[in-house]
């Protein structure tokens, strides 16, 4: 048993790598210590701090409300670019798929960048009409959407759509009634995508966000390199609040999994 | 008179591919208010392209499709009053049995307290009472597909297509399903088109078969018709076993094939080219000296009902289905009836003939091996150690498979060196064609081949019969 | 008969056009700026002052040590990880998964800011290793991104090929060698491709671990606050070269969409 044994430790050790940091952080965060390594007594104030202090508050609840309305345009015009290749010739459907691949496997730096020279630079579109940000944004996230939305086009059977028809519904009405249903999983999975593509985006942000507004990586950046130290442990409480909320999604989706897979067996 | 009666009207259809393949070529049909009608043919044959012109998810690249006298021909799916059941169902999986058979009649916005009721009379109709609540996937095949068929006929539509409905089932399921779905057509009196390559569930359900070969009527009839008086060779052989012979009539109802001349009750010119078609239950064997010809039983496989005998005369090899039994290697006679003898003139004299698989596996013809790999005739096999395997990965047992090598009369060339042919005989026959002569060859094997040749020779020359192997078709048979 | 037809493929024209300006067109805008100047004139300076300076070219040499290293680390810790929970037959499988999912969903900065501190308090002062703490807070960020496709590359494998190539002889490590490696090969290539490009370019970890030795990214972004774009894009497109050049080398072989499956 000691080859299950050495299997183990490997797995414990790589996710101890994963974890540590963030649950040492997270113990700290909830003391008054400044830095790591001190013994202090328990705290909120990180907390307090946190989400009472405007600047803070602003700059997390930005950052949702960008990722948010970027996931809902890359959403869109992923699903729909999806549908719209799958169903096409071809030759275009390989166009579509070659561009769609482009900021996929670009760095990031490369995509904020060539986007801030589109529009900031060469149409002088203003970073502070948020339009270069969030056309950032949409375009860091919608090919993932793509990605997401065509393998549940494969999977349906393709004759669903031509029964529709058959029976009296119209192209339209097929589309919304028959074949958005049967992809809805493979939309709803790279909305999630994108939202957290949005969240954890830094460079695309640096490169089209007005001079005012932060998100939080561009925030965090920032504030490591000046020392003010209650905003430095205020993070540390963000960072905790986000992995407890990661850690309730991660539940929540093991649970109904888990549940899923018991309707099935059961009936 | 006869146009009002016309529910649909297929008129010159044609459907080609951009590369320029044609799926579907000149074909007419007229279907009559009620009837059952089945496109019967083997895959890739045109049958399910007609259906889906007829649906409205193709369109015919040339052609007009009539219903009711009215052209429909570029109409959309959703806006004809055709419904269809799918090959694999096509069932939504995310809504419920209700929902599912609802769909069309919501469509059409019917009120809701209509639609329950005609759901729940639907439901009965399929013996699926109750069964609006259940999810998709907690049916079986066999009650997914009265589901599909529920959900079409719900419609009250006035054509019901049905795309290889019963494909997917199991052979018990597919019997019962055979005579439900023709209970059910007398019952609510649709016109029914069905398409399907199995020619016997063509044959029990059907009031009309259209036999369908590389896009091209062969026949339309009656089940009767078509398996008593097959068109041609292609319907002979595609519907139940058959015995197939080229020959020529030798008199006033008299016809030579298969090495003896044989009286039979169709009345062709002296000197015509005929194909004979005998059902291997008409093939009486008796002893050696009561036959009109006789050979040597080759195989006997028991089949239940009967055996199944072949006996090899000559070149020729004949299939007898008889309740008694008989021996390898027995000599027998072969009689047939005259009325059980079909005479087709030959229009396009293929001369249809059995190739054998030598000891190496190598396939041959009177001593001669042909050049071609068997792994290249039987689809997806693959030889390893001078064993065949099938595209499933088990072995296939050479002596279970008949091969058929089909060839037309103009890819057979003549020749003075006897020796040089594949096979050799004397001509028998001659015909002048208007641009070319055509023989008739009855060889050492006593078969006989029809072979066109510009050129004329004289009756009775000595010649040796060239085949390209590129020009020869083969088929396959279990 | 000619009314306009509500069509499926129509639906692609706004995503198409929608890339065609958000994608193709600041490639193109890329190239021009790439081989002007600010006058606008024709110029190979940006791509020869590039190749000639000793300074860039060192900063690329370093951009690709630090990946090179980083894709090694990453690639070590991530192939015995997802091969172990491949093939285990553990019921928390589905649960360890997540786990090693989970910190793709954190934000990149905050997970960098709890390693910073780990590693001060470690080594007193982050500025005595640089290298080291570069490569660790690469591998710490990207480790996830390593093991996914290669646990979903494992998991597809025919168990029976590996009982196959046992009965045919092999041992255990042959069979791994043999089979079990060269399958799991398009995993690996998708890993590394989504493991080497971002650790050549993602600057921000190095500002963050006080390690001010400049990496590809690095360059682009102090071009950027100089406004600079001529330079800032000839840098883009040699980024956007090496990306080709990686994408040709390794076409076929890449697992299809292992990226567009991220999120389970």
């Amino acid at each position: 048993m000691i080859r299950k044994a050495w299997k183990s430790m490997i797995i414990i050790l790589v996710l101890c790598f994963l974890y540590l940091p963030i649950l040492v952080l997270a113990v700290y965060s909830f003391t008054d210590a400044a830095n790591i390594g001190t013994v202090r007594g328990f705290s909120l104030h990180n907390y307090v701090t946190l989400f009472t202090t405007p600047e803070l508050v602003q700059m997390i609840a930005g950052t949702v409300v960008l990722a948010f309305v970027s996931a809902f345009f890359a959403t869109i015009l992923g699903t729909l670019g999806a549908i719209g290749a799958f169903y096409s010739k071809k030759g275009m459907a390989s166009v579509i798929n070659t561009m769609n691949q482009v900021p996929v496997v670009n760095a990031d730096v490369v995509t904020g960048f060539s986007i801030c020279i589109l529009l900031v630079v060469v149409f002088g579109i203003s970073k502070d009409s948020f339009i270069p940000l969030v056309a950032g944004h949409v375009t860091l996230c919608a090919p993932f959407v793509f990605l997401s939305v065509v393998p549940k086009l494969k999977q349906m059977d393709s004759s669903i759509y031509e029964a529709a028809l058959d029976l009296g519904a119209t192209p339209f009405t097929a589309l919304i009634k028959i074949v958005i249903p049967q992809i809805f999983p493979g939309i709803v999975s790279g909305f999630a995508l994108a939202v957290t593509l949005s969240l954890d985006d830094y460079f695309v942000a640096t490169y089209t966000k007005p001079a005012t507004f932060d998100t939080i990586s561009t925030y965090v950046v920032n504030a490591t390199k000046g020392a003010q130290t209650t905003i430095k442990t205020a993070l540390w409480a963000l960072s905790t609040v986000i992995f407890l909320l990661v850690v309730l999604f991660a539940l929540f989706m093991n649970i109904r999994a888990g549940k899923n897979g018991q309707e099935r067996n059961g009936i | 008179m006869e146009q009002g009666t016309n529910i649909i009207e297929l008129k010159h259809i044609t459907k080609t591919y951009k590369d320029g393949f044609s799926a579907v070529s000149d074909f007419n049909l007229e279907v009559k208010k009620g009837e059952f009608v089945t496109f019967l043919g083997p895959s890739g044959c045109g049958k399910t392209t007609t259906l889906r012109m007829i649906a409205g998810f193709d369109l015919p690249t040339e052609g007009e499709i009539l219903l009711n006298g009215e052209p429909i021909t570029a109409l959309p799916p959703n806006e004809r009053p055709i419904n269809t059941v799918f090959q694999r169902y096509a069932l939504f999986p995310h809504m419920n049995i209700y929902e599912n058979i609802a769909f069309g009649l919501r469509q059409k916005k019917t009120p809701k307290s209509i639609i329950v009721k005609k759901v729940k009379k639907v439901l009965e109709l399929v013996d699926l009472e109750g069964f609006e609540k259940r999810s998709i996937d907690t049916l079986s095949g066999g009650q997914q597909q009265r589901v599909a068929i529920a959900r079409a006929v719900v419609n009250e539509p006035q054509i019901l297509l049905l795309d290889e409905p019963l494909g997917a089932l199991d052979l018990k399921m597919r019997k019962e399903m055979q005579l439900e779905l023709k209970e059910m057509h007398k019952e609510l009196g649709i016109t029914f088109i069905y398409v399907t390559h199995d020619q016997e569930e063509a044959l029990t359900m059907s009031d009309k078969i259209v036999v369908m070969a590389e896009g091209k009527m062969q026949q339309i009839g009656t089940p009767e018709d078509i398996y008593n008086e097959p068109a041609n060779a292609f319907v002979a052989d595609f519907i139940g076993d058959s015995n197939i012979f080229n020959g020529i009539m030798t008199g006033k109802l008299k016809a030579r094939f298969c090495g003896g001349e044989f009286v039979c009750v169709d009345d062709v010119e002296t000197g015509t080219h005929i194909t004979a078609v005998v059902r291997p239950e008409d093939v009486v064997l008796t002893s050696p000296e009561k036959g009109k010809i006789r050979g040597i039983v080759t195989s006997v496989i028991f089949k239940g009902m009967h055996y199944e005998i072949t006996v090899e005369s000559g070149k020729n090899e004949i299939v007898a289905q008889s309740v008694n039994c008989a021996i390898v290697g027995e000599h027998v006679g072969v009689n047939v009836e005259p009325d059980n003898i079909h005479i087709m003139i030959a229009e396009d004299h293929t001369n249809i003939f059995a190739a054998e698989i030598n000891k190496n596996n190598e396939l041959a013809y009177n001593g001669t091996v042909l050049n071609v790999p068997l792994t290249n005739i039987i689809k997806g096999s693959r030889e390893e150690d001078g064993v065949l395997f099938d595209a499933s990965g088990s072995e296939i047992d050479l002596k279970k498979i008949r091969i058929k090598i089909s060839i037309r009369p103009q890819d057979i060339e003549m020749t003075d060196e006897q020796e040089d042919g594949l096979v050799k005989g004397y001509i028998s026959n001659l015909i002048y064609k208007g641009d070319h002569y055509s023989y008739v060859i009855h060889t050492d094997l006593e078969q006989d081949f029809v072979v066109d040749d510009e050129y004329l020779w004289n009756m009775d020359d000595q010649v040796g019969l060239l085949m390209p192997v590129e020009k020869m078709i083969f088929t396959v048979k279990k | 008969m000619h009314k306009f037809m509500f069509s499926r493929k129509n639906l692609g024209i706004p995503y198409g056009l929608f890339l065609a300006v958000f994608v193709m067109a600041p490639l193109l805008v890329l190239i021009y700026f790439a081989f002007t100047n600010g006058q606008g004139e024709f110029t190979l300076l940006n791509l020869t002052g590039f190749f000639s300076d000793p300074n860039t070219l060192g900063t690329l040499c370093y951009s690709f040590g630090i990946a090179a290293v980083t894709t090694a680390v990453c690639l070590l810790l991530a192939y015995p990880a997802a091969y172990i929970l491949a093939t285990s037959r553990l019921k928390a499988k589905s649960v360890i998964v997540l786990l090693f999912i989970m910190p793709m969903w954190i934000n990149f900065s905050l997970r960098i800011t709890a390693l910073k501190e780990i590693l001060t308090w470690a080594e007193g002062s982050l500025a005595y290793h640089p290298f080291l703490n570069t490569v660790l807070g690469m591998s710490y960020d990207f480790l996830p991104f390593m093991i996914l496709p290669i646990y979903t590359t494992i998991s597809k494998m025919d168990e029976a090929l590996l009982e196959a190539a046992r009965d045919l002889g092999a041992g255990g490590l042959q069979a791994f060698l043999k089979v079990t490696l060269p399958l799991s090969l398009p995993g690996i290539i998708s890993g590394v491709s989504m493991v080497f490009l971002p650790a050549m370019t993602n600057y921000v970890v190095l500002d963050m671990l006080y390690n001010s030795t400049y990496i590809m990214g690095s360059l682009i972004g102090s071009y950027f606050a100089s406004y600079n774009w001529h330079g800032g894009s000839m840098i883009a497109l040699i980024l956007l070269g090496i990306v080709c050049l990686f994408t040709l080398m390794t076409r076929g072989i890449e697992e299809e969409n292992t990226r567009g499956g991220m999120l389970l």
